[in-house]
């Protein structure tokens, strides 16, 4: 009896010991979706091992230190001097609390890939989206009536050139804070050429003051083109388009003080803005101005809501220069867009449905990394 | 041609970065790292045409002799002391061209450039900005006006969210049982906040992003010219 509660014993105790060895998980593979030049390790090593060192080797014998490492990490990305092509060896030692060491060996290659599959689902919306506008711009060409609806801020434009020229006041367009980089300002600038040729038709003046000198130059030209598009290149002054600051209070107490000594009859803001813009909006509302703001900057949208007469929120910023073009082309552009949100619409209302039911396959498809 | 070659390369780089986001391997990968380099080593040429501007805009509004004249005299003495601080004695990352004598950063505390930074600039940019809480007094005082029904709700929860993150809201529904905790003024504002609002936000982000890719694609493919002085 005692030999056999001996050998339960011990068996037991074998079996946690074996258990306890599988428990120690140690791998490495090339780091997925990357340029190449890294390799992922990773580990599953109890809790109780306080200490782990990582070293690597490219002969299996001169192994050198790479780095320190906690149980609670469990991955660490090798991409300092990894070649791609080139097999490393690595080697994880343990020490635990009885200072008794193990060590587990790996090895893999890298190399870089030729396509992300973390982003198979942006593709798959890029080439919807793409193919949704293409074929409106493709109908409207054949001459398919498209329904755009009203978008009033844009509508007031020329009934604010009018006014200033009736007033004998200029107009004012501020293009947002940002760079050339930004959609927005570009979008801004867009709208910006529209209106300057109103301005040439209507003979009235128009200040455009910038905060980067990259748009300086695009809004130069935009306005010299527009005016050169209305036939009265004569009347175009250089000095319209200036540069006033980089700096965002700064270029507002700029702004600020051309609306109240100038008194524009129209002021515009169509761009990127951020804490400046409820600033610049309220000096115009006191002076008097027509005010039309656009931007997609959503913790502005409010502010312009509040001060301004007419406010494009978020699309329609991007989607004015269309809607003022009247081409078919660029109306069939946004047609596609509506298709768009439709889509999303329905992936949304699919993927709250299968997330109630407890299936989170659309969830993990569209994360990307 | 004018117009076209500008055109083509729109279209070029245009497609090049839409594959280069699918496409990790060399050179694809660092393809947009590389044109926001190219983009701000441009910008850094850009500026001087920034500065000319604002010295030729000045220097006409004082030679016309235009309405308060005088400050664009003090506008041009700002700016040319900046610059020659910068440039002589640098900043405090930067050695400028003299070398900072013991005797200037003793009566500065540090160096020119950096003292007008810190003391006069920082202070004019604050002031600025600090006019922000007096335009939104106003600003909301008008859009907080029950004029419509859209406006009275706009009022009711702009009221329940200003006294819900106050202590007086929660002052106020204190007394109410924990059963009904759901009525207690910090949770309507918080249940405003994250629900309500992050929805509407959310959408508006949504559509700017549709609105982004089809400007996009609508200046790549040279369907929209506008920056280009087209139609």
């Amino acid at each position: 009896m005692k030999n056999l509660v001996f050998y339960v014993f011990l068996g037991i105790l074998l079996t946690n010991v074996s258990l306890f060895a599988q428990d120690i998980s140690f791998t490495a593979k090339d780091n997925p979706n990357d340029d190449g030049g890294a390799i992922i390790l990773e580990w599953d090593v109890p809790l109780t091992y306080n200490e782990m060192v990582i070293t690597r080797s490219t002969d299996n014998e001169n192994f050198i230190e790479i780095a320190v490492v906690t149980p609670l990490l469990k991955t660490y990305i090798d991409d300092e001097n990894i070649e791609d092509g080139q097999e490393y060896f690595y080697r994880l030692s343990l020490v635990d609390a009885d200072g008794e060491k193990q060590s587990f060996e790996t090895n893999a290659l890298s190399s870089a890939e030729w396509f992300n599959t973390d982003k198979i689902s942006l593709l798959i919306m890029a080439v919807l989206l793409g193919t949704a506008i293409t074929y409106y711009i493709f109908s409207a060409r054949k001459g398919k009536r498209l329904y755009i609806r009203k978008i009033s801020g844009l509508d007031t434009i020329e009934e604010a050139v009018g006014r200033a020229t009736e007033m004998g006041k200029p107009l004012l367009f501020v293009p947002g804070i940002m760079d050339l980089d930004d959609m927005q300002t570009i979008a801004g600038l867009n709208i910006l050429g529209h209106l300057a040729q109103k301005v040439a038709q209507y003979d009235s003046t128009i200040h455009v003051p910038v905060c980067r000198s990259m748009v300086l130059s695009t809004a130069k030209e935009i306005v010299k083109e527009s005016y050169l598009r209305a036939g009265r290149p004569d009347a175009f002054r250089p000095d319209s388009v200036f540069y006033l600051t980089d700096d965002q209070f700064g270029y507002v107490a700029g702004v600020d003080g051309i609306i109240l000594r100038e008194k524009p009859a129209a002021t515009f803001y169509l761009g990127a803005f951020y804490a400046e813009s409820l600033i610049l909006a309220e000096t115009g509302f006191e002076s008097g101005a027509i005010q039309i703001a656009g931007t997609a900057m959503p913790t502005q949208i409010p502010f312009f809501v509040a001060a301004c007469d007419y406010t494009l929120i978020g699309e329609e910023l991007f989607a004015a220069s269309a809607y003022l073009s009247n081409e078919p082309n660029q109306l069939g552009s946004l047609k596609g867009q509506d298709v768009g949100k439709a889509i999303i619409i329905i992936t949304l209302l699919v993927g709250v449905i299968l997330e109630m039911c407890g299936v989170h396959f659309l969830k993990d498809f569209l994360a990307t990394h | 041609m004018r117009r076209q070659i500008p055109m083509i390369i729109t279209f070029f780089v245009g497609a090049l970065i839409i594959v280069s986001e699918f496409i990790p391997h060399r050179p694809f990968g660092n393809l947009s790292t590389s044109l926001e380099g190219w983009f701000l080593i441009i910008s850094g040429f850009a500026i001087i045409l920034g500065q000319l501007s604002l010295f030729k805009v000045n220097i006409i509004k004082i030679h016309r002799k235009a309405p308060n004249w005088p400050y664009f005299i003090i506008a041009l003495v700002s700016f040319s002391i900046m610059v020659i601080c910068g440039i002589l004695w640098g900043t405090q990352q930067q050695p400028g061209l003299l070398q900072t004598s013991d005797k200037m950063l003793n009566f500065f505390g540090m160096k020119p450039f950096d003292y007008i930074f810190k003391y006069m600039f920082e202070n004019l940019s604050a002031t600025m900005f600090s006019l922000l809480a007096f335009f939104m007094a106003s600003a909301s005082y008008r859009a907080f006006r029950a004029r419509s029904p859209e406006s009275t709700l706009l009022l009711i929860a702009a009221v329940l969210v200003m006294l819900g993150r106050t202590t007086i809201g929660s002052t106020l529904t204190g007394w109410i049982p924990e059963s009904l905790g759901f009525l207690h003024l910090p949770n309507i504002a918080s249940f405003i906040m994250k629900y309500p609002n992050t929805a509407g936000q959310r959408a508006i982000m949504i559509c700017a992003g549709l609105g982004v890719i089809g400007s996009s694609l609508r200046i790549i493919l040279g369907i929209e010219r506008s920056y280009l002085g087209g139609k």
